[in-house]
């Protein structure tokens, strides 16, 4: 071999050797962190974690059923809020903004996105907590939606995008208004991403913290009330981690194993929804 | 010109200019389109003959800064007039293009009763033999009569195709235009289409755009040679193939440029 064929094959080596090992090393955190969670969460799952609430400080035992259905209704109610909202501006975005109030909204949502999450959680304690007089479950959403809003807005205008305009032609020269085109043509051709795009945005949203300490508030007992205060994990692991008791941290290291794969289960559910709709076409 | 006294009219443009911003695309055509026949408009890329065809069902206003001046007579009508709307319009003129659009989403018959559906109100039965009379009118009916259902994505290339004509002529259209409708595909299915033209031109006028002379001559009853947005002859296939009046046409033919 040559010397610098065998520079190059060298060279090729050591290039190959060094994005594994980085790639190793991105990888390396999510392993970390669900290993870690594993160690010291997974003992405490048992029957009464999921199906009790608290019990006072100090005792052992207790559960966090609340926090868990607690979530569950919080973010249900963003999805519920969030995702019409966020779905029609990224349709507006790619059908219709072309002008100069697209430029507009897109450049807010833009903003938004970079927005600190803790910051929406002011606005919700603002505009919604303080008129009304307490904190809510409902603020809480409304917090999470305004959060997944410009996300929701921006991925449906990427997927809404990559329809290839032949088949909107194709509608319009059948007799199709533009509106029916969006709608029944391009819409439904680009429904698998939206669908990943909006499950993206809930299980990004669903470990949110910062924005339901000002809205949401955290709630030990039981509750179903959206006009109350609520728990939900990402709360009960901030007071949990960050209080005295080891029973507590126990439930927290659990809580958060349990909240990591509801994320990932949401997230493994956008993949899917992804294959099914395009496996084929690909 | 070369509609004779015995064939009724159908389709007439009228000094057609289309615009893209300031650039004209297409100058001052006039060109008639005889009822039952097929009109080829031939002519080297970027002639303006994909946009001449594009005025005729008024798809052309849609691409943003585009513009129209001049008519064009359906029936006698100019589709151009305040009172006509365009999208009603395009249900009365099918179109197919370059390449094969089938709705992804849709099965097979969805994609031919899309044009039914968007008109509205007919019951289902009636919607389930016009879709079966558009698949035979494409010759289609025979490969997928057993499979309606499935994705229209499956089907091959030239099928996919043929898919789009039985779309475009589910809602018995007056007019068919076709888009170098052959484009894409392999010369069997290329074969296919050209013999549908001749079947389809019982039922309606039909207007092809093509770059293949051969095609152009085995398909047409007239032939329109465009060259840079001009329309330069115009003429009995036969005539124009054998005997051009234009020299730019006769190079055209030979092979001598485009």
């Amino acid at each position: 071999m040559s010397g610098r064929a065998l520079r190059r094959h060298l060279t090729s080596r050591l290039m190959t050797v060094l994005v594994i090992i980085l790639s190793f090393t991105a990888v390396l955190a999510l392993v970390l962190i669900l290993g870690n969670l594993i160690a010291k969460g997974a003992s405490s799952l048992d029957w009464a974690f999921f199906t009790r609430s608290p019990v006072p400080a100090g005792q052992s035992g207790g559960g966090v059923a609340n926090a868990i259905v607690g979530t569950v209704i919080v973010v249900g109610l963003a999805a519920l809020i969030g995702v019409p909202v966020g779905v029609g501006a990224g349709m507006y975005l790619a059908e219709y903004g072309a002008g100069r109030l697209g430029f507009l909204v897109r450049f807010i949502a833009d903003v938004l996105n970079g927005t600190p999450s803790i910051v929406i959680g002011i606005v919700g304690w603002t505009f919604i907590v303080k008129p009304s007089g307490r904190f809510s479950a409902l603020a809480g959403s409304v917090a999470l939606a305004i959060l997944m809003i410009p996300m929701l807005a921006r991925t449906t205008e990427e997927m809404v995008r990559l329809v290839p305009h032949s088949l909107r032609e194709a509608a319009l020269a059948l007799g199709y208004p533009r509106w029916r085109t969006s709608l029944k043509i391009v819409a439904r051709t680009a429904m698998g991403g939206i669908v990943t795009g909006c499950l993206v945005g809930i299980a990004r949203v669903a470990g949110e913290t910062a924005p339901l300490l000002f809205t949401a508030l955290g709630n030990l007992n039981f509750s179903l009330a959206v006009g109350q205060p609520m728990q939900t994990l990402s709360l009960q692991i901030y007071v949990y981690a960050t209080g005295p008791f080891d029973e507590w941290h126990r439930l927290a290291w659990a809580s958060a194993l349990v909240l990591m794969g509801l994320v990932l289960v949401i997230s493994l559910a956008a993949r899917w929804v992804t294959r099914q709709r395009y496996g084929s076409v690909r | 010109m070369v509609a004779s006294a015995n064939t009724r009219l159908r389709l007439e443009a009228a000094h057609v200019t289309a615009l893209f911003g300031h650039q004209r695309a297409v100058r001052d055509v006039s060109l008639l389109f005889p009822a039952h026949t097929v009109t080829a408009i031939i002519g080297p890329s970027g002639c303006g003959k994909s946009t001449l065809l594009r005025c005729l069902n008024r798809m052309h206003e849609l691409t943003p800064g585009a513009t129209v001046s001049g008519e064009v007579l359906l029936d006698n009508v100019n589709i151009y007039g305040g009172d006509v709307n365009p999208v009603e319009l395009r249900r009365r003129i099918g179109m197919v293009f370059q390449r094969p659009t089938p709705f992804p989403t849709m099965s097979i018959y969805d994609n031919v009763a899309a044009g039914l559906k968007v008109n509205g109100g007919r019951p289902r039965g009636e919607i389930a033999d016009a879709v079966e009379r558009a698949l035979r009118q494409a010759a289609l009916w025979d490969e997928v009569s057993d499979r309606l259902r499935t994705s229209a994505l499956a089907l091959s290339g030239g099928q996919q195709q043929r898919l789009c004509i039985a779309r475009a002529v589910a809602p018995q259209p007056e007019i068919l235009l076709l888009d170098e409708p052959t484009a894409s595909l392999d010369p069997a299915g290329t074969q296919r289409i050209e013999e549908l033209c001749h079947e389809l031109k019982r039922l309606y006028t039909i207007v092809i755009v093509t770059h293949n002379m051969q095609q152009a001559a085995r398909v047409s009853d007239y032939t329109a040679f465009m060259y840079l947005g001009s329309l330069i002859e115009v003429g009995r296939t036969n005539d124009v193939f054998t005997k051009p009046q234009v020299e730019q046409t006769e190079a055209y033919i030979t092979g001598r440029f485009g």
